[in-house]
């Protein structure tokens, strides 16, 4: 088991999220099935391999980058209009500093 | 029903001559969304007053004697992880179940220019995780094929639209399959382009070293006509490479004759169910007759991609969908009052299993002490998988498998069972880890009618030679096999 309650309880709060008992029993059984199986990868000798983070670029074909000159992108009110919470202009958030 | 099965190129063309207007042919298609999609479920939300608006553009140009573009009067379904400005764009998710789209996605942006006809959002497993559209948040899609299957996933509402008659074309995005298996599973063309031949801005992005935006149709022509408008450099997308787009339909009709197909030894053995079996095989002999050549080849390391890829992909996803907060959009959930308890609460209600599973999975193996073991090592062996494929493309022009190794299965039948479905994506994934370009392709159907698909994987934006081959098979019939 390489998995188990608090593995579960950790993984989620490093996450940011909040699972149930229920989702959590279900996750630790079929989270360890996926992880022995991702265990044969271990049979692998990779001593001596690079690891490919992504494919089809080179260093060479870098042509990302550009000049960084000023556009205008978004007005205020159309970037606050998805906000589930908004308030003069800004986005609202619960308290984030404890009271002493 | 006359419209029924028009590619783009006729389309266009009634247009031009004055036969039929775009405001008709978007009317006809609206009346068959009407009238089909309450049994297939294929689009979350439909935009006909959009799509007639468009339409009458079109018309207004024919009316104006100016040139029609590229895609006039094209009816689509674009998969509703991609954006289309001022639509709803839920990614089949409740966090995202309100979220307007600010913006077009690039791909949205070029169809537009050239005349395309947006219908609705489709239907998708929730943010692209899923092999049937049953993740959906909102509710499954069901194949045309047989109401009681699967259309596959995760593209499976574009691919049901477009098999269906409720759209000529439509967008899917293909993380490790989500374009080809749905597009084999529904008896469609789906085609996954090179990395970065498409612009990804304006997809939500779930694994952002494997995603690709391409286009399901059904015919070929048309799969190569959408690629030829969306493909190309886009100053948004740092990925995207600035290299010429051919002109996809040109060469087209090329003679297949002396074109060597890989068969990987690996890829025949046991797990691919029967009737598949005998349809691909009807259509590996079609191809010889057309004059291609056969040849065994070896990818050793293929009983290690799928371990490889859902290490990857989970940890990328994990990192990607870290923006879903509740602060800027979409859901909120106000929890005990303090702000991480907001965060916790509103994306426990906001996210689905599935992708509760894969964040915790993919937050695991990218936390501290279990990186190098999981992450780092499943990195490590994609390098080998591509070395693999280098080796086989010195060898031949492009390999051929089935897309799926069954036809489509039942609702429910799998959802229980994460890793018997994440098994199923085995001749799929390969080509997101790897990069290169594959087509889905119909290969008849099954004594049960449900349909088979043969898939071509193509070198680094070889794109052109493996539509030329997949046209060949379509003239010669192997559609119908």
């Amino acid at each position: 088991m390489k998995i188990g309650n608090a593995e579960v309880e950790y993984v989620a709060k490093l996450a940011n999220l909040a699972i149930t008992e229920e989702e959590k029993k279900m996750f630790i059984g079929q989270l360890n099935s996926i992880l022995e199986y991702v265990e044969q990868l271990n049979s692998l000798d990779t001593e001596n391999v690079e690891p490919t983070a992504q494919v089809v670029h080179t260093q060479e074909q870098n042509f990302s980058l550009r000049q960084d000159e000023p556009c205008v992108t978004f007005s205020q009110e159309e970037s606050l209009g998805n906000g589930p919470a908004v308030a003069a202009g800004y986005f609202k958030v619960p308290k984030v500093i404890a009271e002493r | 029903m006359e419209f029924d099965n028009l590619t783009a190129g006729q389309i266009k063309s009634l247009i031009e001559r004055g036969d039929a207007s775009a405001v008709e042919i978007c009317s006809h298609y609206i009346a068959n969304v009407q009238r089909e999609d309450p049994k297939i479920k294929a689009y979350l939300h439909t935009s006909f007053e959009k799509a007639r608006q468009q339409a009458a553009r079109i018309d207004e140009l024919k009316k104006a004697g100016a040139s029609l573009p590229r895609l006039a009067g094209l009816p689509m379904a674009i998969k509703d992880n991609i954006l289309v400005k001022g639509l709803r764009s839920t990614c089949g998710s409740k966090i995202l179940e309100n979220f307007i789209a600010l913006y077009n996605a690039t791909v949205v942006e070029k169809l537009e220019a050239e005349g395309a006809l947006f219908l609705g959002k489709a239907n998708l497993d929730e943010f692209a995780m899923g092999s049937s559209t049953e993740n959906s948040a909102f509710f499954p899609t069901r194949n045309p094929h047989g109401l009681e299957h699967v259309p596959g996933g995760s593209s499976g509402g574009s691919a049901a639209a477009v098999a269906s008659h409720m759209t000529v074309a439509a967008l899917g995005s293909d993380t490790g399959g989500s374009i080809r298996q749905p597009a084999s599973l529904c008896g469609v063309v789906g085609l996954k382009p090179t990395y970065s031949r498409v612009s990804r801005y304006g997809l939500v992005a779930f694994g952002s070293s494997l995603d690709q935006i391409g286009p399901i149709a059904r015919s070929v022509e048309d799969v190569a006509r959408v690629l030829g408008v969306i493909a190309g450099k886009d100053p948004h997308d740092a990925t995207s490479l600035d290299l010429p787009v051919p002109d996809y339909l040109t060469g087209i009709a090329n003679s297949v004759q002396g074109v060597t197909i890989g068969l990987p030894k690996e890829y025949f053995g046991a797990g691919i169910s029967p009737d598949v079996k005998d349809k691909l095989q009807a259509g590996l002999k079609l191809l010889e007759a057309l004059g291609c050549r056969m040849a065994e080849i070896e990818l050793p390391h293929t009983d290690f991609a799928i371990a490889t890829y859902y290490v990857i992909a989970m940890a990328e996803a994990s990192s990607n969908l870290a923006r879903f907060d509740g602060v800027r959009y979409g859901l909120r959930v106000s929890g005990e009052g303090n702000l991480s308890g907001m965060y916790r609460e509103t994306r426990d209600a906001g996210f689905g299993t599935e992708v509760k599973r894969r964040i915790v999975l993919g937050t695991f193996v990218l936390s501290s002490g279990y990186y190098d073991a999981y992450y780092l090592k499943a990195q490590k062996v994609r390098t080998l998988i591509k070395q693999d494929f280098e080796k086989a493309f010195q060898k031949v022009d492009f390999i051929i498998s089935p897309t799926s190794p069954t036809t489509a299965f039942r609702i429910g039948e799998k959802s229980s069972d994460p890793l018997a479905m994440y098994l199923s994506d085995i001749f799929t994934i390969t080509a997101n880890l790897v990069g290169v370009p594959g087509i889905s392709i119909p290969c008849g159907k099954t004594p049960a009618g449900l349909p088979v698909g043969m898939q071509i994987l193509g070198k680094h934006f070889d794109e052109q030679r493996m539509l030329n081959l997949a046209y060949a098979f379509e003239q010669a019939g192997g559609f119908d096999l």
